[in-house]
């Protein structure tokens, strides 16, 4: 409980320009990079600007850059870092910055709309629906997202090429659209879709989706690389293709 | 004046609030084939109901066929110490089921029985295992289901939008009207209905489960329109939040690890739960921690204590906190490591787990948890008609935590989920039916519009004044030290005078900067509403001269019940609070029977 | 109170402290680096060892880079199949190579550190325009599944090579007799290691049944997927010691066959 200050590195600014204020508040134990944020705002910053809601890691609002590696800044705790160390807090790279630490991720939520929604089969003879753990587990899996937008934010695609934005949907559509395709009652296909529209190709696996997840959904090797073989199947697999024009 | 001087939208229902409720009612007013737009302080897809963790009440009967909603009616009007309103609990039990199912059918995936159903798990208060749920994320795939079948049925949806005041014409609602967070700029929705679906008002307490955003604006919405309050008094105070460390202190431990198996210790390693079984719940309830331990797997056996209901578990865990047996930071053991597998432990509670890991550095399959209570739920909240979702004010509707009614003096775990979309949807389906029905031109006062936006500018005109986040704490402070778990009458006119204080003091805040996504602005408009809320609970808690359910008055220790048959109403006029005790609508005859053949 | 409205840019553009490469503090360039080295080393000593055409066999030990050995020419024919006048190796090495140059863990190590594409997570990429995996060469990334099915054909024979390394040569005779030196250990674990990376490929993954909707209905693909996906979580771990194993197993044999060093038996 040693009252020891820590500073904080803290982008202030807007589109238009800004640089990195230096702030410095006392640590308390257990305190997380959001508490330090909180307490610059109580204290030497009222309208720092940053996004939070659950401050639990439950909810996916308070995605920053922490000395450059996309986090949650609610469970990021200050005595991961070497005391002492200024830490530098930058809002998230690939989306167009609203001031401070708040980023304009609509985005993210356009994509979202255009995805082929579920479509169920019908139900059983006696009106109910089974599905077994078995096929729901690997869904599961996918319905843990929190939608941070991290994987977003960290893929090189969108990152470092604003304008693969309008063909590339990102990690975080993927694992959306492997969780529909991957439903054990969905009858709906949207292997054109996933190829053509969410620029699945795009996608040269280098795993930092997967590394930046908070909920540790292991995006690269269960959503995108699943879609990516059943994609083969449907375009790039002659045999797969003959089979399908003999079983018809 | 130019009417145009406001961006300006117009739509038939407005709802106010995008958790389970906000987004239910918007789904269901869009199908009714009027124009709806869904409105949300955060982005869509963060509200508080993404922190839901057990599951969702219904009476599926998929785990014990005995289950049906008259055995689930009953537990919560029970639980609810029989102040809740007989019809929203009927309703809610008969149609929970049909909700689940519905979200199914939107695409959630519940964990499933081996026969290919919804599984469901024990909580406390329920008879049966009767929580449909996802792990321990349940709230989290009801909004995203919910979320993502609102998009696709292109839903209008404002994000990060601030109502700060509902506007009237000829005493019907006519208008909404708020900012953007982002530009700070002020925006005007002309509608004939408004569904308020905004949660409670737990942020003013300092130790609490709830978001920033929770700051009672729904209920603000409603009583500055004239609109009634009932048992506002009622908060519950979940007995299991996070104790240590401090900057996590009042974040949700899911009551899930006890219906799972993790029991409550004090320091001396006892199950003190068997020291607090009230007359009330002794016939069904374990009185050893033999039969206690049988009850999970067979439940022809009295339930464990450590499951009644959570006023009875906040208020024993307090009372052992007091007494010198609380954990090293002031808290009470939450053991499930030593009772489960750890396996079984990050299947069944796989967030919890990860809660402890990253933010206590405790791993719950090899320690206990530290626990203490939390303030989580208004029970209490916006009056409305049980089939309608109706307020007291023509055109204003209220769905979710912010209505009140179904938990009567204290909600049962799990029935929060099922209430957002039970309720949520009769409210949409009522608003469009209002909005249809609705005849006559609506005008808004662009006056009162006027002096609204600024009143919400004042703010940056009062250089070197209160800083915002100082109010808060303060408020925190008071609503946590004087208007707690345990009340007592001289503590809670205290109170008062505190809110008075800080009342004035709000007309001196003062904000840096500009309007821009400025957080200092937001608290310091959001105070509006967190000090009218606190003031409502105060006054309603000093009226209610007895103990029962979320509401313990020291002074007043027993249930009286001369209060059992009333509810606290509280209105505001003319910016003054006024009181009153109403009696409950009586329960017919074919559901008073199911409470007497148990005894 | 307009002023307050002025500040509000108009323009959605990105922040301007984007303009650094990283504002990463950590060694990020340690693992690309290393990556490097390792593929560099791999790369060079396996073309070299491909295309010598000599010290490859020494019975009962043959080098898995020329099995199986289908040229006439070969110091130990698997199938004398034709005459091929360059190294045998080239017949069939493509299989391996191409296995895992399409690899989804290799694509991931090399597009990082070869391509730099990015060099590390949130540091910007190498490369100006980017179009991923969707046009031709990078397409044929798609073939994976097919050099999977070829290269799990030569893990077969490296198994057989590895059987028959029990079978040892009785010197001053044409007789051979069962024994195990530690050439068949290096053989045998060889085999076992390529097995591991082959079957815990992301294609053989999804042909066991990743690729279907409902599982519960198939529950002997069921129980394949499952385990070849507790496989596929340490793809990366059996892509690198199978790669680090095949090239000791090569050097093992050649230094043999050079007569640096000799084969211990154990019986």
């Amino acid at each position: 409980m040693a009252a020891t200050d820590v500073t904080m590195r803290v982008w202030r600014g807007d589109a238009a320009g800004g640089e990195f204020k230096e702030y410095r508040v006392p640590a308390q134990e257990g305190m997380v990079v959001l508490d330090v944020v909180h307490t610059i705002q109580a204290t030497q910053a009222p309208d720092l600007a940053v996004r939070w809601n659950c401050k639990a890691g439950k909810c996916g609002s308070c995605s920053a850059e922490i000395n450059g590696k996309p986090r949650l800044m609610c469970m990021t705790r200050m005595n991961t870092f070497q005391p002492g160390e200024p830490i530098t807090i930058a809002p998230v790279k690939t989306f167009p910055l609203i001031k401070d630490l708040v980023t304009d991720v609509s985005f993210n939520y356009e994509k979202a709309k255009a995805i082929p929604p579920l479509k169920l089969k019908p139900k059983e003879a006696d009106g109910t629906r089974r599905m077994f753990q078995e096929d729901v587990d690997r869904v599961q899996e996918f319905h843990k997202c929190i939608e941070c937008f991290l994987c977003q934010n960290v893929c090189h695609v969108i990152r470092d090429h604003e304008e693969n934005k309008q063909w590339f949907a990102g990690p975080r559509l993927f694992v959306r659209l492997a969780s529909l395709e991957m439903h054990p009652l969905d009858i709906a296909d949207r292997s054109e879709f996933i190829k053509d529209h969410a620029g699945l190709g795009f996608c040269n696996i280098t795993k930092c989706c997967t590394e930046v997840c908070p909920e540790n959904i292991h995006i690269t090797d269960n959503a995108i690389i699943p879609l990516k073989e059943r994609v083969v199947d449907e375009y790039f697999d002659p045999v797969m293709w003959l089979l399908r024009k003999l079983k018809k | 004046m130019a009417a145009d001087k406001y961006e300006t939208h117009e739509y038939d229902v407005v709802v106010i609030g995008a958790g389970g409720a906000g987004l239910r009612a918007a789904i269901e007013a869009s199908a009714q084939g009027v124009k709806t737009a869904l409105i949300c302080k955060s982005l869509l897809g963060k509200a508080h109901t993404v922190m839901a963790e057990g599951g969702i009440a219904a009476a599926l009967g998929n785990v014990y066929s005995e289950d049906n909603w008259q055995v689930h009616f009953r537990d919560t009007m029970r639980g609810g110490k029989m102040l809740n309103n007989w019809r929203m609990a009927q309703l809610h039990a008969q149609e929970a089921p049909d909700r689940v199912l519905e979200l199914e059918e939107w695409g959630a995936l519940f964990d499933r029985t081996p026969d290919g159903r919804i599984l469901q798990r024990d909580f406390g208060g329920h008879r049966y295992a009767r929580l449909a749920h996802v792990g321990d994320r349940t709230g989290l795939e009801m909004i995203r289901t919910l979320q993502q079948h609102a998009v696709h049925k292109g839903i209008d949806v404002y994000m990060e939008c601030n109502i700060q005041r509902l506007l009237i014409d000829g005493g019907r609602i006519c208008g909404a009207f708020g900012y953007w967070r982002e530009s700070g700029r002020f925006v005007l929705f002309k509608t004939k209905a408004v569904v308020v679906a905004t949660g409670g008002g737990g942020k003013a307490w300092k130790f609490t489960s709830n978001s920033w955003e929770y700051t009672g604006d729904g209920i603000t919405l409603a009583t500055d329109v004239g609109a009634d309050l009932i048992d506002i008094e009622m908060v519950q105070f979940h007995p299991t939040g996070m104790v240590w460390p401090p900057s996590v202190r009042g974040i949700l431990v899911t009551e899930g690890v006890r219906g799972d198996g993790g029991t409550l210790k004090n320091s001396e390693g006892k199950r003190f739960m068997f020291n607090y079984i009230p007359d009330f719940f002794k016939a069904e309830t374990a009185d050893s921690e033999k039969e206690a331990d049988a009850w999970y797997e067979d439940k022809k056996n009295r339930r464990t204590p450590d499951l009644l209901p959570r006023d009875e578990v906040a208020r024993a865990i307090n009372s052992e906190v007091k007494a010198g047996r609380g954990s090293p930071h002031g808290g009470v053991l939450l053991d499930i490591a030593s009772r489960r597998s750890p396996d079984y432990i990050k299947k069944r509670l796989p967030s919890m787990y990860h809660q402890f890991k990253e933010l206590a550095d405790v791993d719950i399959t090899k320690e206990a948890m530290e626990v203490g209570p939390t303030c989580h739920y208004f029970m209490g909240g916006v009056r409305v008609n049980a089939d309608t979702a109706a307020s007291t004010v023509p055109g204003l509707f209220a769905a979710g935590e912010v209505a009140a009614g179904l938990h009567g003096a204290n909600r049962l775990g799990g029935n929060s989920l099922s209430d957002l979309v039970v309720f949520g949807r009769r409210a949409g389906l009522s608003a469009a039916e209002y909005a249809k029905a609705s005849a006559g031109k609506l005008t808004i006062d662009l006056g009162q519009v006027e002096e609204v936006a600024n009143t919400l500018l004042a703010p940056f005109n009062n250089n070197g004044g209160e800083n915002p986040y100082t109010i808060h704490a303060n408020l925190q402070d008071c609503m946590q030290n004087l208007v707690g778990i345990i009340r007592t009458e001289k503590e809670l006119r205290q109170a008062l005078e505190e809110i008075e204080k800080l009342k004035q003091r709000l007309k001196r805040v003062s904000v840096e900067g500009h309007r821009q996504y400025n957080p200092g602005w937001h608290l310091a408009l959001d105070l509006h509403s967190l000090l009218s809320v606190s003031e409502a609970v105060t006054l309603a808690a000093i009226e209610r001269k007895e103990s029962r359910g979320g509401h313990t008055r020291e002074d007043y220790p027993d249930p009286d019940p001369k209060f059992g048959k009333v509810n606290i109403v509280i209105r505001k006029k003319n910016a003054e609070w006024s009181l009153a005790q109403e009696p409950l609508s009586e329960m017919p005859d074919d559901l008073k029977v199911l409470f007497e053949e148990k005894k | 109170m307009s002023e307050q409205v002025a500040t509000v840019p108009t323009t959605r553009a990105r922040g301007l402290y984007q303009q650094v490469a990283t504002l990463r503090k950590d060694a990020w360039w340690v693992e690309p680096a290393l990556t490097v080295t390792m593929l560099t080393t791999f790369i060079v000593y396996t073309t070299w060892a491909a295309l010598v055409n000599v010290h490859y066999f020494v019975d009962p030990y043959l080098s898995p880079f020329y099995s199986p050995c289908l040229s006439t020419n070969c110091a130990h024919p698997t199938f004398a199949l034709f005459n091929w006048p360059l190294s045998p190796a080239m017949l069939i090495l493509w299989a391996p190579a191409g296995f895992r140059l399409t690899c989804y863990y290799y694509r991931k190590a090399y597009y990082r550190s070869f391509w730099l594409s990015p060099p590390a997570c949130a540091v910007r990429d190498g490369h100006k325009v980017y179009s991923g995996e969707t046009r031709f060469p990078l397409l044929f990334q798609n073939l994976h599944r097919y050099f999977f099915y070829f290269a799990t054909i030569v893990v077969l024979f490296l198994w057989w090579d590895a059987l028959k390394a029990f079978r040892f040569p009785v010197p001053g005779s044409h007789a051979y007799t069962f024994g195990m030196g530690v050439g068949t250990l290096v053989l045998l674990a060889n085999a076992a290691l390529l097995s591991l990376y082959s079957f815990s490929c992301h294609s053989c993954r999804h042909l066991c049944g990743g690729g279907l909707d409902v599982l519960s209905r198939s529950p002997g693909r069921l129980k394949l997927w499952q385990k070849v996906s507790r496989l596929n979580e340490n793809h990366m771990l059996f892509a690198w010691i199978s790669l680090i194993g095949v090239m000791i197993t090569d050097l093992y044999v050649r230094l043999l066959s050079m007569g640096y060093i000799t084969d211990l038996r154990f019986f």
